[in-house]
């Protein structure tokens, strides 16, 4: 009972010295982690559910079509068909060639076999505008295809 | 002199501050990247299109999604529920039926929707059908490893699997009857 007593006496300051190592660690942990957004949306999109997923991988080795019903601000310019974007634009099915190529010069040699196109399409699209831009990925020679989709429970 | 030496030690109580400003930053910024999807690999781009009738009906299992988003499948309605079960019964044919397919290896599912076929009803038979091939795969790796079939099998193993029942979805240039919204 003696040795209860003493120790409730003294007050044991908690050293926060190292509270500033702790959130520089989650810091760089964000800081790394993070991916700013190159561009900005003009389409919506919301993507669909499934369950047979798989990851991409590198981020550099791919590259995104959007396709969606152009955003409310836009829809004057472009009307409200679904259109595709393409890095910030958008554009028409015409315009992929260029845009696999431009990314395809900015990706080491060795490793262009390895590109996929990610399509990030909404889920209220009809498969048509889908089938125009399959046909001419097809002809441009990017097989390689993952269509975006969130994990169903 | 004597005030120096008493205190010569920079206050860091200010620095979590400064780490808690920047990490709100980029905790707001960031976006986990979370780039999941079904990747599909496309046929080369040919002029020709595929003879679908040089193949035994009993091998091919078609789907077809018109635009109302109903499905057909070998000549009847169905539901996108029982598809991946039908799927299953039809590349293994346990039972050895004459309608079904000889063999896993000659299976093939041909896959054919309209343009004005929603994407996500596209999608989700898309997925069903490929569900069908990976529980197929998960029950032979099972019986023949021991253990479910995932990426972190050895490459050859999946391939031996995968060769044993091959994923065949041949996709059919789609009709166009329906709307395009």
């Amino acid at each position: 009972m003696k040795f209860a007593k003493k120790r409730g006496k003294t007050s044991p300051a908690i050293s926060t010295a190292s509270l500033p190592d702790i959130i520089f660690m989650l810091l760089f942990f964000f800081m790394v982690t993070t991916v700013m957004r190159s561009a900005e949306d003009k389409v919506s999109v919301s993507i669909p559910q499934a369950t047979e997923l798989t990851k991409l991988e590198k981020k550099s080795l791919v590259n995104t079509i959007m396709i969606g019903k152009p955003l409310k601000k836009y829809q004057s310019l472009y009307g409200t068909a679904p259109r595709l974007q393409l890095n910030d634009k958008i554009s028409t099915v015409d315009d992929i060639p260029l845009f696999l190529e431009k990314h395809r010069v900015k990706v080491p040699e060795n490793q262009r076999k390895k590109i996929k196109t990610s399509l990030k399409v909404d889920k209220d699209v009809t498969m048509g505008i889908i089938q125009d831009v399959k046909t001419q990925l097809r002809k441009s020679g990017q097989l390689a295809i993952n269509y975006s989709a969130r994990q169903k429970n | 002199m004597a005030r120096d030496r008493l205190n010569n030690e920079v206050n860091a109580g200010s620095m979590a501050d400064i780490a808690f400003l920047l990490l709100i930053f980029f905790l707001v910024t960031t976006t986990i990247a979370s780039d999941k999807g079904i990747t599909v690999k496309l046929p080369p781009w040919s002029n020709e299109e595929v003879d679908a009738a040089k193949l035994k009906t009993r091998n091919v299992f078609s789907v077809l999604v018109n635009a109302d988003n109903q499905l057909l499948v070998r000549g009847e309605p169905a539901r996108i529920e029982d598809l991946r079960e039908r799927a299953k019964e039809f590349i293994l044919n346990p039972q050895k039926r004459e309608d079904l397919s000889e063999k896993p290896t000659k299976a093939i599912i041909s896959l054919k929707n309209d343009r004005g076929t929603k994407y996500e009803t596209y999608l989700s038979v898309y997925n069903e059908l490929k569900a069908a091939y990976r529980e197929l795969w998960d029950d032979e790796a099972r019986k023949t490893l021991g253990k479910p079939y995932s990426d972190n099998l050895p490459l050859e193993a999946r391939k031996k699997i995968r060769n044993k029942i091959p994923f065949v979805l041949s996709e059919a240039e789609p009709t166009a009857f329906g709307e395009e919204k």
